[in-house]
């Protein structure tokens, strides 16, 4: 159920500002793909048009292509609400509903999309729940709030909430820079467990994490304050972090500079 | 940029100050401007503390007289007759009608109040907001004499039709009832209340919705939410104490006003429960309508009705904004 | 992990639309909230074109050059000038009283105030004010200007219920403002060795200036729409009275109250043009107070 992701030509805008110019590349289903690069190079933006929540900011627009198989994101005729439910999103800092128990949190997409019965939400609960690696943690309290955990446990939760739809494709917003090194070896130790079955694209500040998860390396850079963000290389992990074709890339992961 | 400029500026004027002070005056000039200004600034909150104080003292003190004349149960008599010898009077009347046009006033104005601040704050184009609340906000400052007169010459004129309208439909409920709808109904005044009270519930929704973090709204449309389930999901659990909280000072706002009320409703003595039909009283319209011809007596059994009034809008406005308070637990 | 696509087979299709139901929902409360605007904006248009329509017939400089002295219900003629002067009057008497009360009050509570125990006390009377109600605060006067002092009926008495009703909101615009002034500001003055009541007058205040002056501005304008206080504390009158402090005096509110409480339609004609009058000066001062908010907003940036 993962599918790839084939993106030509995209632009992104907030406002009058060129936030990201001119990106191509290709993401592969069952795999995992990393953003790297400096601050405000734009790739969270980028990652934030691969399920259209760009546009959500006032102002904010994309020109471009973006495939999912044989489907444009951005044809007019698709509903952005209907993009979002295929192409899951986790954020940088974990976000439960506040005033949701933890099993209501798990549940929130289901009951979108219309599941009901009490029995079919509590079986996927559980599933997502462990497929999160969290349901042994939670199981005797899933009817607390989930403010209530830890942080985290909280990015496992919001993790699970987003697989409990199941996507097609699940990104992820630098999602373990607001945790601690354990809870950040618990995630990666997961999204080395989801992408036998999702397209997972990670946008990371830390170089080892890309290092450590990916399978495949995007890296990102802007010319100058106020000027576009664009894709300098993307290629297999290995090869952009030994060997990457670009000087950028070279100078950018051998710490000089960023 | 402009700002910075002027910090440097005033900041600069400050050192002229300063350095002008040193040179030329002593310390003690400082110290003794320093211990008149927090002695003025202080006198002046506890004054204001002095004046509510004082409020509640002398309209218990000018009360009392006419409460120990008064030959009827204040609390549950309906009669209003403290010009007579012997005088008697009662609020039951005047309480029943403030609370009735009120809270239907509420009950009408909230769900339109919270639909312009949902309407302002996720709906219309972000350029225009500022401007939509602009005009929500100008309701605010149209004057109630203005409500009144607008209230008596147009609004109740297209009441009777409704008011026959929902006596035909909802007749079977008593509330709706009644042989004889009017358009000088506590009905129409509870219309022409849930108008001056939408401004006030809209924008202390709308500071709610404002509050709402971006991150929970991006959580919920993360998931596949349309615009609706996003405010379901995400905005209403959020601001719903503040949202209470809003309607309740509308209330409390609705308790108080006098000169609408008093335009559009026609007195007729005793309690009617069907409120289609003409007649009703408040506490405000009927200090309104009556000083003028009150007596010695007559004026201490307002102030006393007026006693009970700010009892009652301050006991909804501490509940109220104990309500909105609540919603900082979230956060 | 296992699948689970039965029951939710339509997910693996790919970009299925929204299900119709959940659309339609989607569309009918985004029409919902459309009509709950239009229902806010009807009154506003049907209330300001009533006015101006029923209004216009007695714009005449007459209107604004006599008083009602001598004017029966039913004769044409007569004016608002005895009541734009009680106004007028009445309002600045106010704001003379309730401004420098409001904003030394503001002063307290945000630069002295701290977390003590006063501090709270009088927030939450501000608190207290803002709801009572504005008949009870006529009442109030009238229980101890003139049942216990003694005066009579004055445009001094209304001046200071109004000025019971000016008070919280300027303080409440105050304060806000006040806090707004970035506290480097102020400890780059301290750090001066300007005292703290030069700091607070000259540099705090200054910054904060024109959002006090648009929350007076707006209060002005609030206030000056009052009528039961007014009913209570200056009486009515149709002849000029000059003197705020001796007679009863009128004023704009208490004249349209008065002239719509007659069934003459030359009353009311009278009625509607007083409404029109106060209607203009109270939208004239929020448009100003909004334009002066906007040409210099007080924060930084």
């Amino acid at each position: 159920m993962a599918k790839r992701i084939e993106v030509s030509g995209l632009h992104a805008y907030y406002g009058g500002v060129h936030a990201i110019e001119d990106i191509s590349m290709t993401v592969e289903p069952r795999s995992v793909t990393a953003f790297i690069g400096p601050s405000g190079c734009g790739k969270s933006t980028f990652l934030r048009t691969l399920n259209r929540m760009h546009e959500v900011i006032p102002g904010a627009r994309v020109e471009g292509k973006v495939m999912l198989d044989d489907e444009d994101l951005y044809d007019s005729a698709v509903d952005p609400v209907a993009v979002r439910r295929v192409v899951g999103m986790v954020f940088q800092r974990p976000n439960p509903f506040p005033t949701m128990s933890i099993y209501d949190n798990v549940a929130a997409g289901l009951k979108l999309n219309g599941v009901r019965r009490k029995g079919r939400l509590d079986e996927i609960v559980e599933e997502s729940l462990r497929g999160a690696n969290l349901w042994n943690e939670v199981r005797d309290r899933l009817s607390k709030p989930g403010a209530g955990l830890s942080g985290g446990q909280q990015q496992r939760l919001c993790i699970a909430r987003a697989i409990a739809v199941q996507p097609q494709v699940l990104l992820m917003d630098e999602p373990c820079s607001a945790l601690d090194p354990i809870s950040t070896l618990a995630i990666e130790d997961l999204i080395e467990k989801l992408k036998t079955q999702y397209t997972i694209v990670i946008v990371t500040h830390n170089m080892q994490q890309a290092a450590r998860v990916s399978d495949r390396t995007a890296f990102f850079n802007i010319a100058g304050t106020g000027k576009p963000g664009r894709l300098i290389e993307i290629d297999d992990t290995s090869k952009i972090f030994t060997n990457p074709e670009q000087k950028a890339t070279e100078d950018y992961i051998t710490g000089r500079f960023g | 940029m402009s700002s910075e400029s002027g910090v440097e500026t005033r900041a600069a004027e400050a050192q002229v100050g300063a350095r002008h002070r040193a040179t030329g005056a002593r310390m003690s000039t400082g110290r003794a401007g320093d211990r008149i200004f927090a002695g003025a600034a202080r006198g002046s909150g506890i004054a204001v503390l002095a004046i509510v104080a004082a409020i509640g003292a002398f309209l218990v003190w000018k009360a009392v007289p006419a409460l120990q004349e008064n030959e009827a149960s204040f609390l549950t008599s309906e009669e209003w007759n403290p010009n007579a010898t012997p005088p008697r009077f009662g609020i039951a009347q005047l309480a029943f009608g403030t609370v009735m046009s009120s809270l239907l006033a509420m009950l009408i104005a909230t769900p339109v109040a919270i639909g312009i601040a949902l309407f302002i704050s996720f709906y219309s184009p972000r350029r225009l907001a500022a401007g939509l609340g602009y005009v929500v906000d100008l309701l605010a400052a149209v004057p109630s004499i203005v409500y009144g007169l607008w209230g008596l010459a147009f609004l109740s004129q297209h009441m009777e039709g409704i008011s026959k309208f929902l006596n035909g439909a909802l007749g079977w409920i008593p509330l709706f009832g009644g042989d004889s709808p009017g358009k000088s109904s506590i009905f129409t005044a509870s219309v022409v209340l849930a108008i001056m009270i939408l401004p006030i519930i809209s924008s202390i929704s709308r500071e709610v919705f404002l509050q709402v973090p971006q991150a929970h709204v991006e959580a919920s449309l993360a998931l596949g939410a349309t615009r609706w389930e996003m405010i379901r999901m995400s905005v209403l659990p959020y601001g719903r104490s503040g949202m209470i909280g809003a309607s309740m000072l509308g209330l409390g706002r609705a308790m108080g006003e006098t000169i609408a009320v008093a335009m559009v409703l026609t007195f007729v003595p005793g309690i009617n429960w069907q409120i289609l039909e003409n007649g009703g009283a408040t506490f405000a319209a009927n200090i309104a309508n009556s000083f003028a011809e009150a007596s010695v007596n007559g004026r201490g059994a307002l102030i006393a009705s007026g006693l009970v009034l700010f009892v009652i809008t301050l006991v909804v406005n501490m509940a109220a904004r104990a309500v909105v308070a609540r919603r900082k637990e979230f956060v | 992990m296992t699948t689970h696509s039965t029951g939710l087979t339509t997910h693996s299709t790919g970009l299925t639309p929204v299900s119709p139901g959940r659309k339609v929902k989607d569309r009918l409360v985004q029409a919902l909230v459309y009509l709950a605007f239009a229902l806010a904006v009807i009154p506003l248009v049907s209330v300001l074109w009533t006015v101006v329509v029923n209004g216009a017939k007695r714009l005449d400089l007459t209107f604004f050059q006599f008083s009602m002295n001598g004017i029966g219900g039913r004769d044409s003629g007569g004016g608002a000038y005895h009541a734009i002067i009680g106004t007028l009057e009445q309002v600045l008497i106010t704001s003379v009283i309730a401004v420098p009360l409001a904003v030394l009050t503001a002063i307290y509570l945000v630069e002295y105030a701290g977390n003590g125990r006063l501090g709270k006390a009088i927030s939450f009377t501000v608190d207290v004010m803002t709801g009572i109600p504005s008949i009870v605060a006529g009442l109030f006067v009238l229980a101890l200007w003139l049942l216990t002092v003694g005066f009579g009926f004055s445009g001094f008495a209304g001046a200071l219920s109004l000025t019971i009703l000016m008070i919280p909101t300027v303080v409440r615009a105050t304060e806000e403002m006040l806090k707004l002034v970035p506290n480097d500001l102020r400890e780059a003055s301290y750090a001066l060795g300007v005292p703290r009541w030069r700091t607070v007058c000259f540099v705090v205040l200054p910054t904060a200036m024109t959002g006090i002056v648009t929350g007076v501005m707006l209060a002005v304008a609030r206030v000056m729409g009052e009528t039961a206080p007014l009913l209570l504390t200056i009486f009515f009158t149709k002849a000029i009275n000059n003197n705020p402090f001796e007679g009863p005096q009128a004023s704009l509110p208490t004249f349209i109250w008065d002239q719509a409480s007659d069934p003459n339609q030359n009353s009311i004609d009278r009625a509607w043009t007083g409404a029109l009058v106060l209607i203009g000066i109270i939208m004239l001062l929020n448009l100003i107070a909004r334009f002066v908010a906007r040409r210099s907003a007080p924060t930084g940036r």
